[in-house]
């Protein structure tokens, strides 16, 4: 009897991987633009992230259970020192301030419905899903509370600036198969790759995830600029000392015919 | 009118830079200050982050200078030995001025010492040069003739030694006294973003005793050297010179400052002193607000 079940139970253990893979559904996703270019008319970019589920079997589910779509557009990161102003005698001067390793430039969340119904706090904190999951790495040491104030106040200063967006509801999925979002990039955005992440989620677990890239980068004259800044300090230094003293002179001379 | 700025990273309206850049520009053709002090100010509040802001107001400054210059030149306005000389100082103060700046930005408080700065600076060169400009201006009112030879330098000026001529100045002192200004002023160009004008210009008058219709062409003489050398050493250390925003600000100051210079021709030089006296005093209340009053930002972020 044992003998007979175990082949069978092996059989089972070994297509399982297969079938579940069979059983979840497929994210196709895209978004409008793989390469921003920024030019001098640039005053920020409007990205459209859209694609399709595939489900096995090539129709949704029929049950109660809702499905849904979290769109993540995150910037590069970078290194921060974060500083905290006090009132101390009379005058408010830095006095606190903690250093994090990775904080993203440009963090913006789009989802079907506001992101803490869609799923629990750890399943946030592990795809740093929403503004108070993000994973910044601190580097110095301080007291949970602490951290938690500052990181509070870099996304409340972020989120003023345009930097950090949370949208929830602003994916709309159309016929449980499409589904489509709009993100708005500011001008102020570091250059840079960004990606672009979807995940597709249901009865608070993520069925299946899908990255995109998108490069932004100066093209034309702002890259000449940034790149002569960067790469010929001493001439680009010139140039602008001699543009002044141009500029200055022109006015001048004008000014003495008119 | 959006313009991206490639090295500040953001773009701005165009035509609010350039207006910015007239409005700076008239005070500096008038008064014969730089306009730093109010440029780098302003365009933190715009927006632009402030070594960007700090380091591009200074060709500005180069730029405003450069037309009050010629402007004044032409009317035998410059002192170029004494100018010389403040160079000299401007030069070397400079290079002490970004030394200083590094050991404060390592310490984090390098804003509220700029603050605090300013204030002291801007409240006591404020306050002494509206009471000596109201006095001038009330003598003359009641008629009675205006001591025209209270022109007189620092009882400590005239105490150093290697006394030497500054005949279009009309001085006979040593050249140690401007030189310690010009280094004086050269520290507080790196330090503050600013060409200094609204220091030099009271501290000629006071200090030196200069003449005063050489002041002004010789403070924007100096200015115009040392914010060059301040753009040069933005360029190579902090690579924060933006040079599309230091030209929209040098179209705006640079006819700004002409008009500005016209303007000052026909005014009469105690009026002038008084109005500078009084911007100066309220950019000095500004900042001491900022600094008593709750920021709107608690926290600043800096990318390392």
């Amino acid at each position: 009897m044992t003998l007979q079940v175990k082949p069978a139970a092996i059989i089972l253990a070994l297509f399982s991987p297969l079938l579940m893979a069979q059983a979840k559904p497929v994210l196709v996703p895209d978004v409008s633009q793989r390469d921003i270019q920024i030019a001098y008319s640039f005053t920020g970019a409007e990205l459209l992230l859209f694609g399709a589920i595939l489900y096995p079997g090539g129709r949704p589910p029929r049950d109660d259970k809702a499905t849904d779509i979290v769109v993540v557009v995150k910037g590069p990161t970078q290194s921060i020192l974060i500083r905290e102003k006090e009132k101390i005698a009379g005058l408010w001067v830095n006095a606190g301030r903690l250093r994090y390793q990775s904080a993203p430039s440009f963090y913006a969340i789009a989802s079907s419905r506001p992101i803490d119904r869609i799923v629990d706090d750890r399943t946030r904190a592990i795809y740093e899903l929403g503004l108070d999951s993000l994973q910044l790495s601190p580097a110095s040491a301080a007291p949970a509370n602490v951290q938690a104030r500052f990181q509070q106040g870099l996304v409340d200063q972020r989120r003023r600036s345009g930097l950090y967006v949370e949208a929830p509801r602003a994916v709309e999925i159309t016929d449980d198969v499409l589904y489509r979002a709009r993100v708005t990039i500011p001008a102020r955005v570091p250059v840079g790759r960004f990606t672009a992440e979807t995940f597709l989620i249901r009865d608070g677990r993520v069925l299946a995830a899908a990255v995109r890239d998108i490069d932004i980068r100066k093209s034309g004259f702002e890259r000449f600029v940034a790149r002569a800044a960067d790469k010929a300090a001493i001439p680009y230094g010139l140039t602008a000392v001699a543009l002044s003293i141009l500029l200055g002179w022109t006015a001048g001379w004008i000014a003495r015919r008119v | 009118m959006d313009l991206y700025l490639p090295i500040a990273n953001l773009s701005v309206n165009a035509l609010v830079i350039i207006a910015l850049g007239a409005g700076v520009g008239l005070l500096s053709g008038m008064f014969g200050v730089g306009g730093g002090f109010l440029t780098t100010p302003l365009l933190i509040v715009y927006g632009i982050p402030p070594t960007v802001a700090a380091a591009s107001a200074a060709s500005q400054v180069t730029g405003a200078s450069v037309s009050g210059v010629s402007a004044h030149w032409r009317r035998g306005g410059v002192d170029v030995k004494m100018g010389g000389v403040l160079v000299a100082g401007g030069v070397v103060g400079s290079f002490a001025g970004a030394w200083i700046f590094r050991l404060l930005q390592a310490s984090g408080q390098i804003d509220t010492v700029i603050a605090i700065v300013y204030v002291l600076m801007l409240g006591w060169i404020g306050s002494v040069m509206a009471r000596e400009a109201a006095s001038a201006i009330l003598a003359q009112r009641r008629g009675r003739p205006q001591k025209a030879a209270r022109r007189r330098h620092h009882p400590l000026v005239a105490a150093l030694p290697f006394r030497t001529r500054f005949y279009a100045s009309g001085l006979y002192i040593s050249p140690l006294a401007p030189l310690m200004l010009g280094f004086f002023t050269g520290i507080l160009t790196i330090l503050l973003g600013v060409g200094g004008g609204f220091i030099l210009v009271p501290a000629m008058i006071y200090i030196l005793g200069m003449a005063t219709n050489v002041v002004l062409g010789t403070s924007l003489f100096q200015t115009l050297f040392v914010t060059a050398v301040a753009t040069m050493v933005h360029a190579t250390t902090t690579k924060a010179v933006d040079i599309v925003l230091a030209g929209l600000l040098l179209v705006g100051s640079v006819t700004g400052a002409q008009v500005g210079a016209k303007l000052a021709t026909n005014a009469k030089p105690e009026y002038l002193r008084l109005a500078l006296a009084v911007i100066v005093l309220l950019v000095g209340l500004r900042i001491l607000l900022g600094l008593v009053w709750r920021p709107e930002e608690i926290f600043t972020v800096q990318p390392l």
